[in-house]
């Protein structure tokens, strides 16, 4: 199979599970089925790209030429690779978690929850193989609006709450910032093609081409960089799948990776450099990181505080795109991948504890790893991958962020990091510790296990083991960071 | 071939003949059937001139033989073959789905009289849009807009006889002021044809004479496409109207408004006059940002959806004369892009409300409660044609959006490109207010059984709503042709 025609299919294969989905309503064994086989072919036919692109194939096509000169277009690099191997693997895992939670949670309308979540899979594999600026905003605006019913699933007045934020701020960023640096891109270099090396250098003034910056920057309201961060605790009403894939890894990370391909391919490395606009906008993401690190602590919904966690996470990720040096884009590459593990694990382990014991609230959680041990061994594990501490697979990505900073020569920038990292231990390790360590408060009376649902705990595992062998096998993960930008 | 040379001419003369026919079926049905035919047939017609436009060029038709500049000329371009190709074709799919929301709205003995108005409203709209005869273009607008204060004063609320009134009160206000315009144009230059009169205007235009003629002209015209503030009519005369008569006319009348600001501004008066000498452009750029944001603003707070959606295409005819006031090749382009655009999601929308009428017998926000379940294609349809005007990728809204950013930054204007994308968060608020109720409430409890709409309705509407999808990917037909149109208006090479 020829790698383009791979990328279609890849492109094609969640799409068509839609119908599928639909039709197979009335037979959920079937309808998960459907779901299961679809992100299993997905999965292995990203995986199958891999070692073309390892070896520099940059296949690529056009889909259809809205504009004249400026086509919607797929072309996959290692970065756009990274993503979708990350996305459709944890895709393939929230499937299999999704069945214990929906059908142990008795929620509502799976049909529609299982059948939007394929169609905003798509939207990924788009962002994620984008060949220019304007194909990567349309996919991106395809996830916003194909994630919105997930928001809103349970229908109530908090959900339709939320939804609001999360279209007004989504749509909102994206339409008035992040169209017109596209459409002013678009004017000053004549193409939005994604391109080593970046279009845009020398095409306007430094002060231009900051203000550009700025608008891509704060137009991604995906990645969360305060002020325009509000949409995720809001999306947190949403079912924890939803919560654990999407805003934790596909929808937020497709926010930073936008990022990072502006940084890396329409600006370019030496550009980024030069201008002051990204030093401030590194400030922007230096706040971000320790406010909502500070809002986390005194978070006691558990999904509130990862959520604010995964805002100040996403700051690294923006900020190491913004260094744009060798170690900061590495850093940033792979903290997508590490983040991803991490966060996902924490989120599951949060939808179980929901499940098994309807617990939503931290100070409640107290002795509960005597009931639930796997559950609560994964979220400390995970919780060590946020943190960035050994034996996890965050510790390479924060240290290659960390060199980002010196080489930049921003010592404070470095404290910034260090100092987060304290707060990542503060707001995220006595969560475990009291679990395990802690009498059981109230009615949590000990007296056997109560775990999770067989396949949520599946699920489970497998996201921390994925943890563990980013630690100890982080090889092909650098490897495959290093050509970002080739 | 013999037919062909002839078709500029059929393209008036069969709906007008068809008229008085049709008042001749008694039967209501019979009478659509008819009416169905002749508007197939005009599109037919339509697309045939296009491509021959787009083929050879410029379309010319002397009537009667009488040579141009004292018989009538018949004179069709890339402008006027692309705006005769939107009237018929939104008729064409408008027609199929009158049968069943006509006959439900429009007493029995009356539904042949209501075929015979529209066909005249449909001649008068394509009079205007192929005339190359300044007079003869007046004569037709009366046609159209005679036709259509008597259409819309059918509607079933009685308030439609008020606006009915309203609108043609406004209406013959806008066309006396064509007229005298039309007339002291020729009295300056001697002439009706509108090429010739382009070609003799550039001797006189220094003259207080004409540069009144130009006031009168833009303000009559303007009444007529509904600028803000002259938009004053429209509200009440779309909100009241048979469903029919408000998808057919919010997709057609006002563009044609807009065809008939075009081919005076740029053919006529030329846009070196027009921009440079009477700075028409600050003045139509003020009006549509004006336009942008006190329409939409105004339609957040509606609840009566048909209103809702009038106050939006007040909005939306100020993207199009946003466009026009940048007097560039893409400002023009997406001005006219947008006319094809808008009559799109417009008819689609209006369309959809129609079907939630016929079955609901309301279109009040409230009573809309739950209706995502009841009526999901038609409220699929209404989200997706929300969508598109909101300017999402992948409609044909974004495509418009694209090119008018692009045409303000080209300009200078990053602040007007500012405003445009704000100006469609607004349209995001108002489509979001009726998704939320459709989707997030439950059904009023009184309720009889809602069912979806039949298929004759949902078969139109999704035509529509496909074209919005696929002008949104496939561009090649609309950007290019509105591009040659603007570069022909401006005289420059596309």
């Amino acid at each position: 199979m020829s790698p383009v025609f791979t990328m279609l299919l890849a492109l094609t294969v969640p799409l068509v599970a839609v119908p599928l989905v639909v039709a197979a309503r009335r037979r959920p064994n079937l309808r998960e089925s459907v779901t299961l086989i679809a992100a299993t072919l997905l999965f292995g036919l990203v995986v199958s790209l891999a070692p073309q692109v390892m070896d520099g194939a940059r296949p690529a096509v056009i889909l259809a030429e809205p504009f004249p000169g400026l086509p919607l277009a797929l072309a996959l690099e290692p970065l756009g690779l990274l993503f979708a191997l990350i996305a459709s693997f944890l895709w393939l895992i929230t499937s299999v978690y999704s069945i214990g939670y929906m059908r142990g949670h008795k929620e509502q309308h799976q049909t529609r929850f299982y059948a939007y979540f394929a169609i905003a899979l798509a939207a990924v594999m788009g962002v994620a193989f984008a060949g220019n600026m304007l194909t990567l905003f349309v996919f991106y605006e395809v996830l916003t609006l194909s994630t919105y019913p997930l928001v809103t699933h349970a229908g109530t007045d908090q959900a339709r709450r939320a939804g609001r934020v999360y279209l007004g701020l989504l749509l909102g960023t994206s339409i008035v910032f992040l169209l017109l640096a596209i459409a002013w891109t678009w004017l000053l270099a004549g193409t939005t093609d994604f391109t080593p090396g970046g279009i845009l250098s020398g095409t306007a003034p430094a002060a231009t081409l900051g203000l550009l910056l700025t608008l891509y920057v704060f137009g991604v309201g995906k990645a969360a960089l305060m002020p325009f961060h509000r949409w995720l605790p809001a999306a947190m009403v949403a079912p924890t799948p939803v919560s654990a894939l999407l805003h934790a890894v596909a929808v937020v990370k497709a926010g930073v990776f936008t990022i990072l391909k502006v940084s890396v391919y329409l600006f370019g490395s030496g550009l980024m450099i030069t201008l002051v606009a990204s030093q401030w906008l590194q400030y922007v993401a230096a706040a971000t990181i320790l406010l909502a690190s500070l809002v986390a602590m005194r978070q006691d919904n558990l999904k509130a505080r990862l959520a604010y966690s995964t805002i100040s996470q996403l700051g690294y990720v923006v900020l190491g795109a913004l260094l744009a040096n060798a170690a900061g884009i590495v850093g940033s590459a792979m903290h997508i991948a590490t983040h991803a593990f991490g966060k996902i694990t924490l989120f599951f382990c949060a939808g179980v504890i929901l499940v098994a014991t309807h617990k939503t609230e931290i100070s409640q959680m107290r002795g509960l790893g005597r009931r639930m041990p796997i559950t609560m061994m994964a979220f400390l594990i995970a919780s060590l991958s946020i943190i960035g501490l050994p034996p996890a697979g965050g510790t390479w990505s924060k240290w290659y962020l960390a060199i980002g900073t010196l080489e930049a020569g921003q010592l404070a920038l470095l404290a910034v990091l260090m100092i987060s990292s304290l707060l990542n231990i503060a707001y995220l390790l006595p969560i475990p510790l009291h679990a395990f360590f802690s009498a059981p408060s109230g009615d949590n009376v000990p007296g056997g296990t109560y775990e999770a649902p067989l396949f949520s705990l599946a699920a489970i595992i497998i996201t921390t083991l994925g943890c563990l062998v980013l630690f100890f096998y982080p090889g092909p993960l650098y490897q495959l960071a290093s050509q970002i930008g080739r | 071939m013999q037919l062909g040379q002839h078709l500029p001419i059929l393209q008036v003369v069969i709906p007008l003949l068809s008229a008085p026919l049709c008042l001749l079926l008694r039967n209501g049905r019979l009478a659509w059937m008819f009416t169905l035919a002749v508007s197939w047939l005009v599109l037919a017609g339509a697309v045939w001139l296009l491509l021959q436009v787009l083929a050879h060029g410029t379309v010319s038709y002397a009537l009667g033989t009488w040579p141009a500049p004292w018989g009538i000329e018949y004179h069709l371009d890339h402008v006027s073959a692309f705006v005769l190709l939107i009237v018929s074709g939104i008729s064409a799919v408008v027609l199929p789905f009158a049968g069943k929301s006509v006959a439900r709205e429009i007493p029995a003995d009356r539904v042949s009289l209501f075929y015979t108005l529209y066909l005249l409203c449909l001649t008068g709209l394509l009079g205007i849009v192929i005339t190359g005869d300044a007079f003869n273009l007046f004569v037709f607008l009366e046609i159209s807009a005679l036709s259509s204060y008597a259409l819309i004063s059918q509607g079933r609320d009685r308030r439609a006889l008020t606006a009915s009134y309203h609108y043609l009160i406004l209406g013959t206000i806008g066309a006396t002021f064509i007229l005298i315009g039309v007339g002291l144009l020729y009295m300056m230059t001697g002439t009706l044809n509108m090429q010739d009169l382009a070609a003799r205007l550039p001797a006189v235009t220094d003259t207080r004479t004409v540069r009144t003629a130009f006031a009168f002209l833009v303000v009559g015209i303007s009444l007529k496409l509904a600028l803000f503030p002259l938009h004053l009519w429209l509200p009440n005369a779309y909100t009241y109207a048979p469903s029919v008569v408000t998808a057919f006319l919010a997709a057609t009348a006002t563009k044609v408004g807009v065809y008939v600001l075009l081919r005076f501004v740029f053919t006529i008066f030329g846009a070196a006059f027009a921009f440079q000498a009477m700075s028409l452009g600050p003045i139509l750029l003020v009006l549509a940002l004006l336009a942008i944001f006190n329409a939409s603003t105004v339609a957040i707070f509606q609840d009566n959806l048909k209103r809702m959606l009038a106050y939006s295409s007040v909005a939306q005819i100020g993207y199009m004369v946003l466009g026009i006031s940048f007097a560039s090749l893409t400002g023009l382009t997406a001005g006219i892009l947008h006319l094809f655009n808008h009559a799109l999601m417009k008819g689609a929308l209006f369309l959809a409300l129609g079907a939630v009428f016929y079955q609901l017998g309301t279109v009040q926000l409230t009573q809309l409660r739950g209706l995502g379940r009841r009526m999901p294609w038609t409220m699929a349809a209404i989200v997706i044609g929300g969508l598109s005007l909101v300017g999402v990728p992948l409609t044909v809204g974004f495509i418009s959006k694209w090119y008018l950013i692009l045409a303000a930054l080209e300009s200078g204007w990053w602040p007007v490109a500012v405003l445009v994308l704000l100006g469609s968060l607004l349209a995001m608020v108002y489509i979001g207010r009726l998704v939320e109720t459709a989707y997030f409430h439950a059904p009023p409890e009184d309720d009889r059984e809602v069912r979806e709409a039949p298929l004759s309705m949902l078969l139109p509407i999704w035509t529509l709503i496909l074209a919005n999808l696929y002008f949104g990917i496939d561009t090649s037909l609309t950007v290019g042709v509105a591009r040659q149109a603007a570069a022909l208006l401006l005289g420059v090479s596309p």
